[in-house]
């Protein structure tokens, strides 16, 4: 049953075949199961099985809030819920209990929805392996996969079983790995430069960026508030459907959302593919970009050719510059958004009561990890006085240059782009760790933060294996608002590549000994 | 087939295009100082805690650098990608409120209804007064 889309378990639902509280149990047990994932940083197990008994009511009643009436999901850590606490993975929020719920997480709980518990991610949400947050970071399921295990015992010899374990990606690591081990239908992530997509590549799931202001961000704590998106993470197209029309709309308390009206909507099937144009930016083709990836690039874009579908090669030509443009806007406004912490409303507080600054100091510095401390000072940099033109307003520009390559590729007939979404499958964690994080999130966001910058919808969608077992995945990336025509052209494309379901047994019988109760716990993984 | 054609395009001018963002890039960058890093850290109200910082600082501005090479004569700065939208203003009435007793509960120093807050008229010490790099 946990392993069936969020669509199918619905209709469970609704047919009695199951009940909320069954599922709800299913689900926390594997969680246990599955903690050697550190997915989650706060499981709710006392909120969530009492939302599934409130469920259970509405269900024997015949009055179900929706499709999302009793399905388990789960909610990155810097997303603000009520009564529980919101860490961001960072020491400057440990034990810090929200008096609110972020809109996405009160749209989903108003429709029924079981909130399973708060994943795991890099602290502030600032890297790309969610592997700096306080909690330690999150392990990628196919570690533990057979697909993956199989492949290495041709190779490794004598390794012990744990070591050679890899990263999710980030920062929505702990939201990602949740989905794709089977303990949620759905999860949230937040979208800066690809928090969302990165890590939905690498644990070969469905991570869906929508558009700049389609989506409310009050709640969601603000690293760039021009750029942040709320991320939808599930297992299929069809599905983060489903929530985005749920979360989708304005927002009073978001300034930032658009006021057109928005309905929920369910993804047409594609059979003319004639009348669509699919752009492949020339740009993307980086030396950088691992041969398997770009093989299946070229793999897809025939796959599309050959239905009928126009493909062509466009031009993005500030590629090249997006990834510093993105670097000092960012760094710029977290400078910005950071300087709230300082320890007196919320938060940590550190003993020092001999002025305010040396207290504001005091906290900010036990507070934050290094990395956040780094882009803090980076940012107030090219915000001096005497740098402001040359790097803030200099990348404002070049930012208006970026967004406007877009703009002219869909004005020239592009419906949709298809792109890489990472260099590569995930790396095993010892690797990742070579290189600091600034360094890391150059590398990694290379595909993925134009889109934020223009603020354009994008999905990244699991593909194929690679020689490794691993999960590779694409991404489409839309015009602005036309969240439904790219999840149409990316839902016929998840039809027609059939990417493998995991195959997690191994770790369920590794960590069944935590677990006596057997019944509960089956899982029928089809 | 289309593949082809951007593959050749890609060993033609494999030479000397650099589409990737490599380590630092020293033409340009200037030397972090003393006194630039007494300065940001008062700004910011963080400091840097070690000389590994100071240098990732610099690769980090080095890195900036390389948006000189974009020509942006002419160009506006572009804020929002939602600027050709009016932002939404709700109407000035109070529709909710009244959580003091919430929102101070989240404090760890409270009197009454008041946060409280060190004396605020005391500057921060300048570097040379302070430990080098003092960290937690």
């Amino acid at each position: 049953m946990l392993g069936r889309t969020l669509q199918e378990v619905s209709e469970a639902l609704k047919q009695g075949l199951v009940t909320p509280t069954e599922l709800c149990q299913r689900c926390l047990s594997l969680i246990k199961k599955t903690k050697i994932l550190n997915a989650y940083i706060t499981v709710s197990e006392e909120v969530a099985l009492k939302q599934a008994e409130e469920s259970e009511k509405r269900y024997k009643k015949g009055h179900s809030l929706g499709d999302l009436d009793g399905i388990p999901v789960a909610v990155k850590d810097n997303f603000s819920t009520a009564g529980i606490e919101t860490t961001c993975a960072s020491n400057m929020l440990k034990g810090y209990v929200p008096p609110y719920n972020a809109t996405v997480v009160q749209k989903l709980l108003d429709q029924g929805a079981l909130l399973m518990g708060k994943t795991n991610l890099d602290e502030f949400a600032m890297g790309s392996g969610s592997t700096d947050g306080i909690f330690g970071p999150v392990k990628n399921p196919w570690s533990y996969s057979k697909q993956y295990r199989e492949k290495r015992k041709q190779k490794s010899h004598g390794e012990s079983e744990d070591s050679h374990w890899l990263i999710t990606g980030g920062s929505s690591g702990g939201s990602a790995a949740a989905v794709s081990a089977f303990t949620c239908f759905a999860a949230l992530g937040s979208d800066t430069g690809g928090s969302t997509r990165n890590p939905a590549a690498h644990c070969g799931v469905v991570g869906l960026k929508p558009s700049y202001g389609l989506v409310s961000r009050h709640g969601l704590i603000p690293l760039v508030n021009s750029m942040d998106v709320p991320g939808i993470l599930t297992r299929c197209v069809d599905d983060a459907a489903i929530v985005l029309g749920i979360l989708a709309g304005h927002d009073p308390k978001d300034s930032t959302t658009i006021q057109d009206p928005v309905k929920p909507f369910t993804l047409p099937s594609l059979t003319d593919m004639s009348k669509l144009c699919i752009g492949i930016p020339k740009e993307y083709l980086t030396p950088e970009l691992s041969s398997e990836v770009q093989s299946l690039w070229s793999k897809a874009a025939n796959l599309f050719e050959s239905e009928g579908a126009k493909v062509i090669e466009v031009s993005l030509p500030h590629t090249s510059y997006s990834i510093v443009c993105y670097h000092v806007l960012c760094t710029s406004e977290v400078a910005s958004n950071m300087a709230r912490f300082d320890g007196l409303e919320y938060g940590h507080r550190c003993d020092t009561d001999v002025s305010t600054e040396a207290m504001y100091a005091a906290t900010r510095r036990e507070g934050f990890n290094d990395v956040v401390r780094g882009r803090i000072l980076s940012g107030n940099f090219f915000l001096l006085k005497e740098n402001y033109e040359n790097y803030f307003v200099k990348a404002q520009k070049v930012r208006r240059l970026i967004a406007h390559d877009f703009v002219n590729v869909f004005n020239s007939g592009v419906d949709v782009l298809l792109t890489p979404t990472t260099l590569s499958e995930a790396v095993p964690h010892t690797e990742f760790i070579r290189e600091d994080n600034r360094t890391r999130s150059a590398q990694d966001d290379l595909f993925t933060q134009a889109v934020n910058m223009a603020g354009l919808p994008a999905v990244s969608v699991p593909m194929a294996l690679s020689s490794q077992g691993l999960p590779i995945g694409l991404q489409f990336i839309g015009r602005a608002f036309c969240d439904q025509q790219l999840l149409t052209v990316a839902k016929w494309f998840e039809k027609q590549v059939q990417f493998p379901v995991i195959q997690l047994q191994e770790l369920m019988d590794d960590c069944s000994s935590i677990f006596e109760n057997e019944k509960l716990a089956s899982v029928s993984l089809k | 087939m289309w593949t082809r054609r951007v593959w050749l395009g890609l060993r033609a001018s494999a030479g000397g295009r650099r589409g990737f963002p490599s380590k630092a890039d020293p033409q340009g960058s200037r030397r972090v100082t003393a006194e630039l890093i007494e300065h940001l850290e008062r700004l910011a109200l963080v400091d840097f805690g070690s000389q590994e910082a100071v240098a990732r600082l610099e690769k980090a501005i080095a890195f900036a650098n390389r948006l000189r090479a974009v020509d942006t004569d002419g160009v506006e700065p572009m804020e929002s990608v939602l600027e050709d939208r009016c932002l939404y203003l709700r109407s000035d009435n109070v529709v909710e409120g009244n959580c003091a007793e919430e929102l101070l509960q989240n404090s760890h120093h409270v009197v009454e209804e008041y946060f409280v807050a060190p004396p605020g008229n005391i500057s921060w010490p300048k570097l040379d007064e302070k430990e080098p790099f003092s960290h937690c």
